[in-house]
């Protein structure tokens, strides 16, 4: 007996992503599916153009946040896999330490000037508040898996800033659950519960950006758009392509 | 490797002396480490570099 693995198996589903029964319409995986291509569509989750307007350096640092965020992951891993023995006393370990630390500092400058950039831009507008909103809330978690790995260091510095630390958070309540001289309890933070909302917000965040699309400038005022020749960059562009969320030609 | 990190330590330790307590500024109730000022500082030279320096766009024939 021969069997065909070459040919793959009907799964009822049309070329649209539509249930290729209408039986199977209903089903809870056809829902999914639907909602997720109605909410996702894959030519804007990976466009081949953007609108002309994007052409400016000020875009450029929203991608190197993520860039270094990938950066701060994987030597994350690196370290959480070697331990602290590594990282401490080898010198691939503390090359490794400080990529981690170097590629955080780069993570926060490229944010806080993606940051500027979009807070001028009013980056909001047109139905992009959630966009905002995961942005500054991933910004804040950002901010306390920066402090829980400062508190992680085992040195004298993360001694200072822990007792140093602790005042300030006792005085707002949490400490009686956010203990930041309890090492295991940061270090947990900072190693689980606080990346994985960074990720998660920032996943959320980039796809946010993709379904919206890059928020446009803001329209010269007494002139209307048509009439506007405007540069974005070294190449003249017309104000039309400025001001619309189209891509170009 | 290990002369190669003597070098740098050697190089970037005489431009950059970090073996000792930081500096600060103070300002009535602000204080803050000169390294912050530095670090903001170039980030507002970074902001205003991006805005200002054009970027290369690939010519509609090339396209």
């Amino acid at each position: 007996m021969t069997i065909d693995t070459g040919t793959p198996p009907d799964l009822g589903v049309a070329a649209d992503g539509s249930a290729g029964l209408p039986e199977d319409a209903g089903q809870l995986t056809a829902k999914l599916r639907n909602a997720a291509l109605e909410a996702l569509p894959p030519e804007r989750m990976m466009p081949d153009r953007q609108p002309a307007y994007v052409a400016s350096w000020i875009y450029v640092f929203g991608v190197i946040t993520v860039a270094a965020l990938a950066v701060v992951i994987v030597t994350g891993m690196v370290l959480s896999v070697m331990g602290p023995t590594w990282w401490h006393l080898s010198s691939t370990g503390l090359f490794v330490n400080s990529l981690h630390m170097w590629s955080v500092e780069i993570f926060f400058f490229a944010m806080i000037i993606h940051l500027w950039g979009k807070f001028f831009m009013a980056a909001w507008r047109g139905r992009r508040r959630a966009t905002w909103i995961t942005g500054v809330v991933s910004f804040v978690v950002s901010v306390g898996a920066a402090f829980t790995g400062y508190l992680s260091q085992q040195n004298f510095d993360s001694q200072w800033i822990s007792t140093q630390a602790k005042d300030g958070i006792n005085s707002t309540g949490a400490g009686a659950i956010f203990n930041v001289t309890n090492f295991g309890q940061m270090l947990m933070w900072h190693i689980m519960l606080l990346p994985l909302v960074v990720v998660l917000l920032v996943g959320i965040h980039v796809l946010l950006v993709r379904r919206r699309g890059v928020v446009p400038p803001f329209a010269l005022p007494d002139r209307s758009a048509e009439q506007v020749p405007t540069t974005v960059g070294s190449a003249p562009v017309t104000a039309n392509e400025t001001i619309t969320n189209e891509v170009t030609p | 490797m290990e002369s190669l990190s003597a070098v740098m330590y050697q190089v970037f330790g005489s431009l950059i002396n970090l073996d000792g307590p930081g500096h600060y500024v103070h300002w009535g109730f602000i204080q803050i480490s000169v390294a912050n000022i530095v670090v903001i500082g170039l980030m507002v030279v970074v902001f205003v570099a991006a805005i200002l320096i054009p970027f290369r766009r690939r010519e509609r024939g090339d396209r």
